[in-house]
């Protein structure tokens, strides 16, 4: 019982220990304190993931189907409720709605017209936006852009990074600059040629990629940028922006700069924020529990067949959820053996479950002589020892 | 019949494919003829329903073990196939492998060094019982062997083998036969196995083609005897038949030397045979239907699905001991009692083990058999399971004692699990204790309706009676609704007053004023036994008691507890505070927020100071208390509750009229061109959203004023201060008006051309022509406006209709994928691969169930 002691030896979060200084308690108190946390510890064995998944899940029914309308002036469309969540376990690619939130730095965060300078050119522009007119030249197979002077400067942009910028996206195509137009030269064919003005339009110029929509907004004493559409690693390098803090929805972008760790918690935070703002009370502990369990592996994983369902140990467990079949053939064929450590399959061949009361083992030591006497006649009823906790390999250090 | 005594438990289970050699084994039927019954109707030797494949009448014994229906599980057969044919399911593993082996020598295409290195790979990973690394092995690995160009021992040219799909194969455009695939994978090696990743000793690829099918045993494929005698097949049987005939059809061609065209296509087609068999649902093959163009629900198709083997057999249990009856309440008994049907309780048994102390209890039952409570069977300590009759009652009085099992009829004290369905959390099963009433419901008492999201319109709901002493201990101990009543999802109380004994609370505390004689009914509701308090009063010589006073009698003596709450101050309901000082209520109004569902903080923080106990007899004495109060007073609504005085009724037209002004700014706004559109908006939806926000302004405008105006003293209001009826908003839409009628967040703007319906004229964006509804309830709503409400009404009700499913689905994932984590002896997390998902639990280890509301509050 060595580890159970060293396990109920916890010292108390920081979080406890500040509270009973703010509170000035006595140490009678402070100790009665200590002892109803050491009450409140879970016990051994606790189902916790199915309360967690519970306490998701029952509250899901209460749940609003609606897209919603960002507060205040913006007036973006955000997935919230229902499908937001079960976009957030799906762990899918790409959100319905990315978003970010970036804070600016000290002078450009004080007054809305830097705030939304900015927010302009964190926009993703594209040619046909601050183009005036598009005109075809069929003599000389040439395109003629002409820009409009006024939106040029509104977003910031001089001619020559739009040559630069479209140059790269043209191969092929000579870009060249005369006065406020630009000339594109290409290929000697009326069909190409046709083409190639329908795509110059949605071309990118500049801003940032992916951003189709931003908007300065006011929060609290200073202005932040909102914008719709996600691409954290470009607008970190915009130098009036706060870099470290710039917040996304996009849990593979926030996975590439900052790691998995990152991304449960971002996992936390947007189901939490969704579950307040539905009003509903849900512990934070159970929200963790998934987001943890979604990124145990290092790599975020859904909580679908293909993610963490995939991903277990037991063949019948998962064979049990979806496509039993390829699970099936798949075990058959690398030999896979089914150790009967999960709920399920202790279900299935009626046997008592590996967790809660059906965790503990009785462990009886025979003596010799009677254990002789008895394997021939009544043999034990449960080959007793199972597998035994393990020493408790990691505390929290 | 003597029982055997099962001596063993399932360590593991191994996965493998059935060899040949195994199918051999196994069969004792060569089936030949695809006749199944002769003329007479007996089955056909050497068919598909050939006796010694198992029994399925009732009477007959099988031919191969002697067994009867109930002991003979049935038997294989096998049928020699006269071509090879392949295993469809593993069509993917024959591709995979065929790509990653040479043609000629048979030998995995990696240079002999690589073959050690990879299969040390494999014996790692799978040693370590590490199923990802395997898959991102084998993955890794058949993309790169797929490319190799040249066999590294016979130096073979080699090109990739193509999939036709379904099931043809190609090497340098000739077919590849499937006994040809066969001849090529006999020449892999074992060594060469290993090392793309498969187990040698369960699985060898030549096993996939199969020339031997496996007959699966008449048990699992048995036929119905229609009511005209007619036999009915089952649908394996019909595939095999097909099977079977195909395959004496082609043996026939090829001993009378058929040309090749014939042979091969007969081949095909018992491939798609067997492929059905096995599959019905392969893509680009057309399912085998039965007569009646049905699709054939073969052997896939059993295993898969909701209804397949898994999720409807194997993991879906069905149970005995126990009932299904309509709910009803009565809010008499406890609220961790259940009120069980006599006619139940005479149905259901308990097995109690007769014990020394026991068995003069357990006799009286035994004699007692024709009436209740009583016992009806006994089992003997051999084993011999006696029925209790007026003839056997005297033996079985005679020889019974200790070890014997007598199973006795339910009585008050049992403990059972209650449940009701949808079981979304873990508050939708408790443990209740039995209380036997007449009629023929269950009876719960309302207060619980919360957890189970029960309702009296007709639900229905089950009870399980616990056999196993185990079982009974645990229901108790855990399940019990007193260890129930925090919910894990919050940390709060979810079982708190509602209806007529929160109003009941309410009033008592609020203002009441008791005579002895009152004071006595209410105090003997909740049995209290100790001295009365001081009266508090003195009028008129009478003695009168606070509602308060009494109210404090219930709570625990040393309870300390403040909050901010309701408190009645001259004659009208204020935010004050809720004082308790020594148990005793100094001040404030004991409404929803303090002893309601859903965390009442005075519930809670009784339950944090002394515990389950101590909460639930709180419960049940306020519960007691409440009614009793309720039955005092009387408690009406009538229509005139609603009724707002003749001198505030010009409020509410001026509201509208308001409204329609402020509205009016907006159109012409519109009109002129002066909206400014809002970022990422156009003029018309920027105009929208004003109205919108304009249009529900005036709602909350009207509620506010409604609110301060109604009659203060009407029961209406004081069951919406008291938390037990509707709120306050509720009661404006009744004697207000409904207002703007919004659908998906925008008004409604659809129906005709650029108008909603035919009254009005084209491109009208006032209120009315978009949803806005200026009577309430009580008036009631002109046509137009009801068609408006019915709009949105049933767009609600489609939501719900749609939501329920899907976050079904979410639910059903997301336990399938956390219902193996547990807390570990160390404090961990794991899973039940025993890897670590957390250190601690939520970071402190702290169970949210029985925490403060998921904290810790120092200050108690």
């Amino acid at each position: 019982m060595s580890q159970y002691k060293e396990w109920n030896q916890m010292d108390l979060p920081d979080k406890i220990v500040s509270d009973i200084k703010l509170n000035k308690l006595n140490p009678a108190q402070k100790k009665k304190v200590e002892e109803r946390f050491q009450k409140m510890q879970v016990s051994p064995g606790e189902a916790i993931g199915v309360i967690s998944a519970q306490s998701l899940g029952e509250p899901g029914t209460q749940m609003t189907m609606r897209t919603f309308h960002f507060a205040g002036v913006a007036e973006l469309n955000v997935t919230l409720g229902l499908p937001r969540i079960i976009e957030i376990l799906d762990a899918r690619k790409e959100p319905k709605t990315p978003m970010m939130n970036i804070m600016l730095k000290a002078p450009h965060n004080k007054t809305f017209a830097a705030a939304d300078k900015i927010a302009n050119k964190i926009k993703q522009v594209s040619l046909e936006t601050i183009a005036s007119e598009f005109v075809s030249d069929l003599v000389n197979f040439k395109l003629i852009v002409k820009l409009n002077p006024e939106l040029c400067k509104k977003h910031s942009i001089s001619v020559k990074t739009i040559v630069e910028n479209l140059s790269k996206q043209l191969k092929g195509t000579d870009v060249k600059a005369i006065g406020n137009n630009i000339h594109l030269t290409s290929v000697k064919d009326i069909k190409k040629l046709y083409k190639l003005k329908e795509k110059i339009r949605s071309l990118y110029v500049s801003g940032i990629k992916g951003v189709t929509h931003s908007l300065a907004v006011r929060k609290q004493d200073e202005y932040v940028v909102q914008t719709y559409g996600s691409n954290l690693k470009d607008t970190q390098e915009i130098p009036e922006v706060d870099e470290n803090n710039v917040t996304t929805n996009h849990f593979y972008e926030v996975a590439k700069t900052y790691g998995i760790e990152a991304v449960a918690e971002l996992i936390i935070r947007e189901i939490m924020m969704i579950l307040d703002r539905e009003g509903l009370n849900v512990d934070i502990r159970h929200v963790m529990l998934v987001a943890d369990t979604m990124c145990k592996s290092g790599e975020l994983l859904g909580i679908t067949r293909h993610g963490i369902t995939s991903e277990k140990q037991s063949v019948l467990a998962r064979a049990s959820f979806e496509i039993p079949l390829r699970h099936l053939v798949e075990a058959s064929v690398i030999g896979e053996e089914d150790h009967l450590t999960s709920v399920v399959e202790n279900i299935m061949i009626n046997q008592p479950v590996p967790i809660g009361t059906g965790l503990p083992d009785l462990v009886v030591q025979m003596k010799k002589s009677a254990l002789k006497t008895k394997k021939t006649k009544t043999a034990p009823k449960k080959s007793a020892a199972k597998t035994k906790p393990t020493a408790s390999k990691g505390s929290k250090k | 019949m003597k029982k055997e005594i099962v001596t063993k438990q399932i360590a593991k289970i191994s996965f493998g494919v059935v060899s040949p050699s195994m199918i051999k084994k196994l069969s004792v039927v060569n089936v030949i003829t695809p006749d199944i019954y002769d003329a007479d109707g007996y089955p056909v030797k050497k068919g598909l329903m050939d006796p010694s494949l198992g029994v399925i009448d009732p009477g007959l014994r099988c031919k191969t073990c002697g067994g009867r229906m109930k002991t003979c599980a049935g038997h294989f057969g096998s049928i020699n196939l006269s071509k090879p044919v392949i295993q469809i399911i593993y069509i993917d593993t024959v591709y995979k492998i065929l790509r990653a082996s040479c043609h000629e020598c048979g030998r995995v295409k990696l240079r002999q060094d690589k073959i050690e290195e990879w299969t040390a790979k494999f014996e790692e990973a799978k040693n370590t019982h590490n199923l990802e690394r395997t898959r991102a092995l084998m993955s890794a690995l058949f993309t790169s062997l797929k490319n190799v160009k040249k066999c590294p021992y016979c130096s073979t040219k080699l090109t990739p083998v193509k999939l036709n799909k379904p099931t043809t194969f190609q090497l340098d455009n000739e077919r590849l036969w499937p006994d040809q695939i066969k001849e090529w994978f006999e020449k892999i090696p074992d060594g060469d196995l290993a090392a793309i990743g498969y187990d040698p000793a369960v699985f060898r690829p030549e096993w996939l083609v199969l020339d031997l099918l496996l007959v699966p045993p008449i048990t699992i494929r048995p036929s119905i005897t229609l009511e005209t005698g007619e036999r009915s097949e089952d649908d394996l049987t019909h595939k095999l038949t097909d099977v079977v005939r195909v395959n004496q059809r082609l043996l026939e061609n090829i001993n009378a030397g058929a040309p090749e065209i014939i042979v091969e296509d007969l081949w095909d087609l018992l491939q798609y045979h067997i492929t059905t068999f096995f599959n019905n649902k392969v893509s680009q093959i057309p399912p085998a239907r039965h007569r009646t163009r049905r699709a054939l629900k073969t052997l896939a198709q059993r295993i898969s699905g909701k209804e397949g083997r898994f999720r409807y057999n194997l993991a879906g249990k069905r149970v005995n001991f126990c009932a299904r009856a309509v709910i009803s309440p009565d809010p008499n008994i406890k609220i961790n009692e259940l009120g069980v049907p006599m006619g139940v309780a005479k149905e259901m048994t308990i097995a109690t083990t007769a014990t020394e102390w026991n068995l003069p209890w357990l006799k009286t039952l035994i004699k007692n058999h024709e009436g209740y409570p009583s016992a009806k069977y006994v089992t003997t300590a051999d084993s011999r399971r006696r029925k209790i009759t007026d003839e056997t009652i005297p033996t079985i009085l005679e020889e019974i004692e200790p070890g014997w099992i007598v199973e006795r009829q339910l009585i008050d004290g049992d403990v059972v699990i209650f449940n009701r369905q949808p079981s979304l959390h873990r508050l939708s099963m408790m443990g209740h204790v039995v209380k036997i009433l007449p009629g023929y419901t269950f009876r719960i008492n309302p207060l619980v309706c919360v957890s189970y999201n029960a309702d009296f319109d007709g639900d229905e709901m089950n009870m399980h009676v616990p056999q196993t002493e185990e079982a009974q201990a645990e229901a108790r101990s855990i399940l019990l609704l007193d260890n129930q009543i925090i919910t894990p999802r919050y940390g709060l109380s979810i079982i708190g007053l509602i209806q007529d004994s929160l109003l009941g609370t309410y009033f008592l505390t609020k203002e009441m004023l008791l005579t002895r004689s009152e004071v006595s009914s209410l105090v003997n509701a909740f049995e209290y036994d100790g001295d009365l308090p001081k009266p508090a009063v003195t009028e008129k010589g009478k003695q009168l008691w606070r509602g308060r006073q009494i109210f404090s009698l219930i709570l625990p003596k040393d309870l300390d507890f403040e909050s901010t709450g309701q408190e009645f101050i001259k004659g009208k309901n204020v935010i004050g505070k809720f004082v308790v000082k020594k148990g005793e209520l100094l001040q404030g109004i004991a409404d929803k927020k303090q002893v309601g569902e859903h965390g009442g903080l005075l519930l809670h923080k009784i339950h944090q100071i002394y515990g389950t106990d101590v909460v639930s007899e709180v419960i049940n004495k306020l519960n007691a208390l409440g009614l009793a109060v309720s039955k005092l007073r009387a408690y009406t609504i009538s229509l005139s509750d609603l009724d707002i005085p003749k001198t505030q009724q010009h409020q509410i037209a001026d509201i509208l009229q308001n409204k329609t002004k402020e509205s009016d700014v907006v159109i012409k706004d519109f009109h002129k061109g002066k909206i400014i559109p809002m970022p990422g908006k156009t003029v018309e939806e920027t105009f929208e959203a004003h109205m919108l926000r304009t249009l529900n302004n005036s709602r909350n405008v009207m509620s506010d004023m409604i609110a301060k105006v109604v009659k203060e003293n009407t029961m209406l209001v004081q069951s919406a201060h008291a938390g037990s009826g509707d709120k306050v908003l509720n009661i404006a839409l009744m004697s207000g008006f409904l207002g703007q009628q919004a659908l998906r967040g925008e008004r409604i703007n659809f129906g005709y051309k650029n108008r909603t319906l035919p009254h009005f004229k084209r491109n009208d964006l006032g209120p009315e022509a978009h949803g806005f509804v200026s009577h309430g309830y009580a008036h009631g709503m002109d046509p137009i406006e009801l068609f408006f409400n019915a709009i949105v009404g049933r767009d609600s009700l489609m939501d719900t209709a749609m939501r329920t499913p899907k976050s079904g689905y979410m639910q059903r994932r997301l336990i399938n994928a956390l219902q193996d984590l547990k807390v570990d002896y160390d404090g961990t997390v794991r899973d039940s691969g025993r890897s670590i998902i957390q250190f601690r639990y939520g970071g402190d280890g702290i169970d949210v169930a029985s925490s403060d509301g998921g904290k810790l509050d120092v200050t108690i």
